[in-house]
């Protein structure tokens, strides 16, 4: 959050990137991508690059994490080294636990952790390109991998985040509009249900631009769901196609 | 952490929600007590209990010195760490930070750093090269509720009560001189968190309703009422509206707390 000359928005409204400022980054999707998963999506939401792979329902490890009455949900969000500018170290860092609670949590409400006690769901989250607004790409694609997995679900969670750049409410910020934006609203949301499943922020936003922000976020997770929906149609449409 | 409150009592906590009322007599919302004491760990730069009801925080600040961060070589830097020590409670164990501690201490962090409440500047010694390190360390000593809320306000009152060393710089040296300069604090950030139970929203959740509450969603405000961080926690949901609601309780009570700590 530096103050710099340069503006992040041009006279036009058009942002650094070229997008206008409700303009989502390009988005590709694709289930099942891994064999050895139950089930497996990967996202490149602009140059995210993300693979998600779910595991379950299995027993739970270790053991003693186990629920008699419920599933347990357990979600690792880990970026690879090479994701960033300066090499990450693989060990786990503050963030990436702090995240993995997040995204946890914003794909709990989605399932029907009742039905299944005694079992887990292991998701595991790859970060293998990072470029501003992770942590929605991959509730993105961790939603489609444990759809893909066969798991009943309540609806589909989409992450996608709205902010403040120079002084303007701004949909889907990327890395610089990160680092150098006003402020940062990822948001997860099950269009379906009307329900909001993870919401941050970090920066400066007057309340009215707080609820600007969220509602755009909001919508732009309906146009990513539109995509989700496909992408799952997809795989199993041509699955179909082999079989006849 | 299920089996701390019976069932019965669970349903009931519920049932009297429905009615507008609490088990500890509050209205849904109505905050419980706040006492704070200041500076009773000499050894620290600054240190503050606090009391939310029965929860019990300590905080304590040390500042020591180090390099800046390569991206704001001009600047001090802030560290905030949770201890969810045994004492609090039967259900915490000793060991390195888990997940709750971790989120405790980035939430009561984000308040702080984004609201820029201390001005990290004076905090520079010689840019790039040496600057004054913040630590904040929160000590969780008895867990009955809504520690996000305690555990920030502790660590606004310590660093309010933080003296950083006195210096000069000669020939390129750093000699630390007599006497003590207050942190330079510029406002005042207050969190307030909202519980979600059965659709209804309290805040200032007390233990044994943070095991019925599906969620929670936290707001850290500024004096000018702008919104610095949040965050939502809690395997539930909220409705736009109940965003939009939470939003405006916390940002009231926000008033109420500064009015009541004088802030």
């Amino acid at each position: 959050m530096n103050e710099k000359t340069e503006k992040l928005i041009d006279k036009k409204g058009i942002r650094s990137d070229g997008r206008k400022a409700d303009e989502l980054r390009p988005v590709k999707l694709q289930v099942g991508v891994l064999s050895n998963a139950d089930g497996s999506a990967y996202i490149e939401h602009g140059k995210n690059k993300i693979l998600a792979a779910a595991f379950g329902p299995r027993e739970v490890h270790p053991k003693h994490l186990m629920q008699a009455d419920r599933m347990v949900l357990k979600v690792r969000y880990h970026m690879a080294p090479f994701s960033v500018q300066e090499r990450k170290s693989p060990a786990p860092s503050r963030r990436e636990v702090e995240l993995s609670k997040v995204i946890k949590e914003s794909l709990e409400p989605a399932l029907f952790l009742e039905l299944y006690p005694r079992t887990g769901v292991d998701v595991f989250v790859e970060v293998l390109q990072a470029d501003g607004g992770t942590r929605c790409a991959a509730i993105t694609a961790a939603a489609l991998a444990i759809a893909d997995s066969g798991v009943p679900m309540r609806d589909l969670v989409v992450g996608c985040a709205a902010g403040k750049v120079d002084d303007t409410v701004v949909l889907d910020l990327y890395d610089a509009e990160d680092k150098l934006g006003i402020a940062d609203v990822p948001v997860a949301y099950m269009p379906s249900l009307n329900a909001i499943t993870l919401l941050q922020m970090d920066g400066i936003l007057e309340p009215a631009e707080f609820e600007k922000a969220v509602n755009m976020a909001m919508d732009g997770c309906k146009k990513i769901y539109e995509m989700q929906k496909e992408a799952l149609k997809t795989k199993y449409m041509v699955v179909k196609e082999v079989e006849e | 952490m299920s089996s701390l409150v019976t069932k019965v009592r669970l349903r009931q906590i519920e049932q009297l929600i429905e009615k507008g009322k609490r088990l500890d007599d509050r209205g849904l919302l109505d905050t419980r007590e706040i006492k704070i004491e200041q500076g009773l760990i000499e050894k620290a730069e600054g240190s503050a209990r606090v009391f939310l009801g029965k929860t019990e925080v300590l905080v304590g600040v040390k500042v020591g010195l180090g390099e800046p961060f390569p991206d704001t070589p001009n600047e001090g830097v802030l560290t905030v760490n949770a201890e969810l020590v045994p004492v609090a409670s039967p259900h915490f164990e000793p060991g390195p930070p888990d997940e709750n501690s971790i989120e405790l201490a980035r939430v009561v962090d984000r308040g702080i750093r984004e609201s820029k409440c201390i001005d990290n500047e004076k905090l520079c010694i010689e840019p790039g090269k040496k600057v004054f390190v913040v630590f904040v360390d929160i000590y969780v000593l008895n867990h009955d509720g809504n520690l996000i809320d305690a555990s920030a306000i502790a660590a606004m009152a310590a660093l309010l009560n933080t003296k950083m060393p006195n210096y000069e710089v000669k020939d390129g040296e750093l000699k630390i001189k007599q006497g003590y300069t207050p942190l330079p604090v510029k406002n005042h950030p207050v969190t307030v968190t909202t519980g979600k139970i059965n659709g209804h929203l309290i805040t200032d959740p007390w233990i044994e309703e943070e095991q019925v509450m599906d969620s929670r969603i936290t707001f850290a405000t500024k004096e000018d009422g702008t919104i610095c961080a949040i965050q939502k926690g809690g395997s539930g949901y909220f409705t736009p509206q109940q965003i939009l609601e939470a939003s405006k309780i916390a940002l009231d009570k926000a008033v109420e707390l500064r009015k009541k700590l004088d802030w």
